[in-house]
């Protein structure tokens, strides 16, 4: 029983938070819910490069940097997303992206 | 509705998380951070679900901020507490008082519909069972050149690195950062009419 001082159930960890992220990505309707999937798929990843970083010698102190870089991408992001979903819900009222269908009609 | 329901529901997750600890404490053997691994890692995957699955998308910005705090605690079981720190900052303060803000602004009175889901709700499934399938198969069959004992990086270290091979990052980051703000007040600003 050696789980917190083994790699592999930090990344087995952390594609079970990709997968359910990419779950969330393909089955939500609403835009809002694709965002915040894309947030746990954004986590994920970075709790896979924080493990790396911890665990193998070379990457001691630049896994926690990309780490800290990414969260600064992400916060970035979220930032232009969310406002990009707040524009387009002020012109067709609606979150839902299948609803988004400007370009079919 | 009564606070028992509330109680009850308090009561049932406490036990959800706190029998693995108890197992893996006591017969298996293992270590309080293993305990404490197990007990973050299931937090972390039952809100991570219920972010996904939820039909009240209020809900699902409150578990988002569940599973980003036990995801801050993991990073601190791993060793990283600067990264837990800036993740309880950023995640939990900032990008979730966004997400919650963005839900209040787009949430009309019939917004709540009846489907959640997209009608690929079945193959996406499917796809993320094979996703999670792929990466545990793949983590679990390589042999990675790991140490024994996992390395804690004190916020000194991390400094000198930072400041030291990543300069140039860091700089591009803070101009990102001031783009993005600009850009998302731009997008988000009312149009004015007739002009």
């Amino acid at each position: 029983m050696n789980l917190a001082n083994s790699l592999d159930s930090y990344l087995v960890l952390s594609g079970l938070l990709f997968a359910i992220g990419t779950f969330g990505f393909l089955a939500r309707r609403n835009a809002i819910s694709m965002l915040m999937s894309v947030e746990l798929m954004l986590n994920a990843v970075n709790l896979a490069i924080v493990a790396f970083g911890s665990f193998i010698e070379g990457l001691k102190a630049d896994g926690p940097i990309i780490a800290l870089m990414v969260m600064a991408v992400a916060a970035a992001e979220a930032t232009v997303g969310l406002s990009i979903v707040i524009a387009i819900f002020r012109n067709r009222k609606t979150p839902l992206v299948d609803e988004y269908d400007a370009m079919s009609r | 509705m009564g606070a028992w329901k509330y109680l009850l529901g308090t009561a049932l997750l406490a036990g959800i998380l706190l029998t693995p600890a108890l197992i893996v404490m006591g017969p298996a053997g293992g270590s309080f951070d293993d305990a404490l691994f197990v007990v973050l890692a299931a937090l972390m995957l039952v809100s991570g679900l219920a972010v996904v699955t939820m039909r009240d998308i209020i809900r699902c910005g409150l578990a988002m901020i569940v599973c980003f705090l036990a995801l801050a605690g993991i990073y601190g079981v791993a060793g990283s507490p600067l990264v837990a720190a800036a993740q309880v900052l950023v995640y939990v303060g900032a990008i979730s008082v966004l997400v919650l803000f963005a839900i209040m602004l787009t949430q009309s009175k019939r917004a709540p519909s009846r489907l959640v889901f997209q009608t690929q709700a079945g193959p996406a499934a499917v796809l993320a069972v094979v996703i999670a399938l792929m990466v545990t198969l793949t983590v679990t069959g390589t042999a990675w050149n790991e140490v024994a004992e996992r390395m804690r990086v004190g916020a000194s270290a991390l400094a000198a690195t930072l400041f030291a091979d990543y300069v140039l990052p860091f700089e591009i980051v803070s101009v990102l950062l001031l783009m993005a703000v600009v850009g998302g007040v731009f997008l988000a600003k009312r149009e004015e009419r007739g002009s």
